[in-house]
Formats: structure tokens, sequence, C-alpha cells
């Protein structure tokens, strides 16, 4: 008996020779290699690997620069970091993107953190009356929900909980991002951002922003968990290789960093 | 405001604990080379994450749970089958062991039903206290609605019933092991068969105690928070993902049910043409 995948936006035909090997695949009813390869660039074919139709150019341009603004979140974020570790002592290539992965996928300004913040765009759209209770009660709100191996959230999504202010890059790609026709979502964080942040008592974060462009190319809050997961993992990949050829030594180690509040000693075990 | 990064940006305070380089290991206060060398991994695995040294019929209890419980050797489980595309795929063992564990959590099977039903069986005994009826205890749980915007939840009951088939073949031996170590009759043990029995009797017929809610009954009796009991089970699988990948790797790569164009079954959109002022 043949088993089967089901899809709905990925299809294949078989080669004549070898029904394992395609001759031809469709994605979303597009002929891939027959007919996209030369016409669409990478940003268009991953918005139609997600929503299975075209984008428009507004969307093209809107998913283009959040790809580009959060390509890199640099070498002392904890997902580029954990990549970096991976590279530091010479691991294979993929666990350093699995590092990053693992890392990058939290609630502190993490893919969970924009899963979140989407949850909360699906709730008080562009009501700022219904954002306040979710700025001001997050934490006791959180508590009332399911159980689950995620831990459960400590600020607002989208904020940065040790900001303490919004730093120009994130204040640079909101700017840019809300000037888009599509960008309803992103046009009102920006025109509200003072107001929200005074209520939250943070500043918004890189989350944030992308949470809120992700919500105006119409993703759902699993599409946009994870989007954020794959469009950071390039900055991740050439710092873990540049670490690579660096090598540990200069490489963090925090020798003399660990204050150990119970140390034995020395001599601790034997006197015990 | 001041930034409160700065205070921790060079010290990081625990009581964890720490390797002094060409010296010694300090884990939760003990010595590892003098204390500690004696535990087995497991009973390393209960202080590690508890901070208390096991007796051995803890040990031996978890380790039971691994080994009859956890580690199947069956490549067709969705976790396992991680290590055997690795092994297959000519990837490393390291690899498909840890995406194998990533995926472990899980909501149809691993942590996550395991999480649900120890919060599960606290849920129940407090309003046991409280003095409802379990059979309408249950009933509430069922009615509640599990599924908003298409998400994928724990079922209503974790720890009851299963994907594959109703009956879980793990309960019988590891009852056998909580009988030989004088756990059988622990409270959540004897809540969690209550449960089923009231299941049962209601005519749920396919809704039978599963090994994460048994896991679940037997830790929570253990004394262990349902934070420690996730800690606990987080590596649990592992060994059946590196039996998988091991075997695998034996074998002519690209072999492991492979499958051909026809088995995708399409139902998207009709072929068309891309238009290049579609964007």
């Amino acid at each position: 008996m043949e088993e089967s995948i089901e899809s709905a936006f990925w299809q294949e035909y078989a080669e004549a020779d070898n029904p394992f090997a395609a001759t031809k695949c469709r994605c979303a009813g597009y002929d891939v290699y027959g007919d996209l390869l030369d016409k669409v660039n990478w940003i268009e074919y991953l918005y139609l690997l997600f929503h299975t139709e075209a984008p428009t150019a507004q969307q093209v341009k809107l998913l283009n620069g959040l790809a580009v603004a959060i390509a890199n979140p640099g070498p002392r974020d904890y997902s580029v970091h954990a990549a970096m570790a991976a590279g530091a002592g010479g691991s294979t290539l993929a666990s350093a993107l699995m590092a990053a992965l693992a890392v990058g996928a939290g609630n502190l300004g993490g893919a969970r953190d924009v899963y979140q913040a989407l949850l909360v765009w699906e709730r008080c759209g562009s009501d700022f009356s219904q954002w306040l209770p979710v700025l001001r009660h997050w934490q006791e709100q959180q508590q009332a929900l399911p159980v689950s191996t995620w831990p459960a959230p400590e600020h607002p999504p989208g904020f940065d909980p040790n900001g303490v202010s919004c730093p120009a890059p994130v204040r640079q790609t909101l700017t840019y991002l809300a000037d888009n026709t599509i960008a309803e979502r992103l046009l009102w964080l920006r025109e509200n951002r003072y107001q929200l942040e005074a209520e939250a008592g943070l500043p918004l974060a890189f989350s944030g922003v992308a949470a809120a462009a992700f919500a105006d190319l119409g993703c759902s809050p699993q599409q946009a968990e994870m989007l954020y997961l794959l469009l950071r993992l390039p900055g991740a990949a050439a710092h873990a290789l540049e670490q690579l050829q660096l090598g540990p030594k200069s490489f963090p180690f925090h020798r003399h960093g660990i204050d150990l509040d119970n140390d034995p000693g020395p001599a601790g075990g034997e006197a015990r | 405001m001041k930034t409160p990064l700065a205070a921790w940006e060079n010290t990081w305070t625990t009581r964890l604990g720490a390797y002094f380089p060409g010296e010694r290991v300090v884990l939760r206060g003990r010595d590892l080379f003098t204390e500690l060398k004696d535990l087995s991994w497991i009973g390393l695995l209960i202080y590690g994450i508890t901070g208390n040294i096991p007796d051995q019929k803890s040990v031996r209890l978890l380790n039971g749970i691994w080994t009859l419980a956890t580690s199947y050797p069956d490549p067709r489980i969705w976790n396992n089958r991680i290590g055997a595309l690795a092994g297959t795929a000519r990837s490393t063992a390291t690899l498909g062991v840890s995406a194998g564990i990533a995926i472990t959590e899980a909501v149809v099977y691993g942590l996550q039903p395991v999480l649900g039903a120890t919060q599960l069986l606290i849920d129940v005994r407090e309003r046991l206290d409280r003095g409802d009826e379990l059979a309408d205890v249950i009933a509430r749980r069922l009615e509640q609605p599990c599924d908003d915007n298409n998400q994928r939840r724990l079922a209503a009951l974790p720890g009851f019933g299963r994907p594959v088939s109703s009956r879980d073949e793990r309960i019988a031996p590891l009852m056998r092991l909580a009988e030989e170590l004088g756990f059988a009759q622990g409270s959540s043990v004897s809540l969690a068969f209550k449960i089923e029995e009231t299941l049962l009797q209601s005519g749920r017929s396919k809704l039978y105690l599963n090994v994460a809610g048994l896991m679940a009954a037997l830790l929570s009796d253990q004394g262990y928070t349902p934070a420690q009991q996730y800690q606990l089970c987080v590596l649990c699988s592992s060994g059946g993902m590196l039996f998988c990948a091991a075997d695998a790797a034996a074998q002519p790569q690209g072999r492991f049910f492979p499958m051909r164009c026809s088995s995708i079954k399409y139902r998207g959109k009709a072929s068309r043409q891309w238009k290049t002022d579609e964007t």
C-alpha cells in the first residue's frame, strides 16, 4: 500500500524512468523550475510558499525590508551567540544553526515573542483601549493560560524588558517599514509608540516591529513565528563561520565569571 | 532609567555549580569527584535537577520509566524517525538525536502530555478536595473547547487516550515495577486509575490511561514539581532515536521508506503561469 503526504501547495510529477525523481514541481500551481526560476526573486518565492499566492509589490517591499532588518541580530544577541559558541568549539555547522534556532525561539525577543505579539494584534487590532489591559496586566493574564512547556511570558510581547529606550535601529526599521500602503498596523505602531511604551513601561523591541509587519503581511501567529526563526538565521550563520575561523581563544569564556554561592572549597568533599 | 544589564555583565551568581579548571567540579554544593562519584547517571540527573541525593528506589523508578516507556527501537515513531532520517541521509547521530529530542516536545505525545497530565492530576485533586464529584470534574474538562485559531492544543485530558492505539502496552510493565518498589498505591497513581475507571464507565472506551499519565502520576508521588518532572523527562527518549540513527546509518543510504512523487496528494491551486508584472 502506498502511503501518502497531503499538500495544498506542492505537487510533483515523476520522471518517466524513475518514480522517485521529480520531472516537474509546482508550487501553488506555478512550475518552479520551468517558470518561476527566472522570474521570481527569493522574497517573492518565500511569500508564495507561505501564502500560496503571488505577493503584491508592496508586500514584497515590506517582507524584503523586514528580512534585511532582522537578518543579523549581531554577535551579542543570544541566538547568534549560540551559533558562535558552536563555531568557537569547531562544532558541525548544522548544530550552529540548530543552536541559533533553539535560543532564538524564546519569549525574550525571540520567535515566541513574535507569536505572542501576533495573538495580541489579533485580539486588539489598532484599538488603543484594547492594548491597555494587555500592556498593564500581561503577567497576570499569562497565569490563567493552560500549562505549557514554554515558560510563561514575563513581559508584554514585542517590548524589551531589559531596555532603557527604543534603540535607533528599531526606530529606523519601524519608520522605513511603515512607509508602505499596506502597513496599517506598522503605521499605527509608529504613531502610538510613545504611548504604548509608556503603558508597558518598556521600549519597543525588534520583535514588536516584526510582529506588526507580519500582521500587515497577513501572517498567522504560527507563520510569523516560523518566518522570524528563518529570517534571523543568516547572521547566525555568518557569525558562526567567522568564529569557526577565529577559534575558542577569541570568544568570551568569563574565566572568573562564576560566583558560586555554595562552594564547599577544595577540601569540601573530604571534609564533609 | 538605567540598564539593569550592567550589574550582570561580568558575574553569573548561582548555586548550581562550576568547574575549576584542572582542579575540581562542584554540583549543587557537592564535589563531583568525591561526594557524587558513586551516583548512577540517573541518580546524578535527579540530584542535578532537585538538589537532593535520591534513594535507590527513586533511581530505579526513573531508570525503569526511561527503560520501559520512552525509548522504543521503532523508527516509525515521530521523534525516532528524525534519528532514522539523519542516519539514512548520512547526517550525524548527534544531530539526529538532538533534533529528535527537540521534536519530542510535542502535543500528541512526549513532553507536553506528561506536563499536561501532571497539571491535570493537580487540578482534579483540587476539585475533589473542594467536594466536587470526579465524574463532573471530568465531564467539565471534556466540555471545554480545545481548538482555537486552528492551533494544535493538548487533549482535554492529557495522559488519557492514544493517537495510534487505545491501550498502552507500557502500563502493565511499569506498574509491575511500581509494585516491586512500593509505589503502586501512591495517591496520584490511584487518582489516575480512578479517572480512567470513571472515563470507561461513562462510555469513553478509548480513553485509557496512557504512559504519559502514569509517568506523571508516579513522578508526582515522588514529590517532584511539574517543572522537575518535565526536566527529568527531557532526555528520556534519546535512546530510541540513537538506536534508530545507528541502524539507518548501517543500511544503504537513502533507503528509509523512500516516497515516490505520486505519493504527494496535491489539493491546491490549479496549474498557472507567473506573470512578471504580478508583483
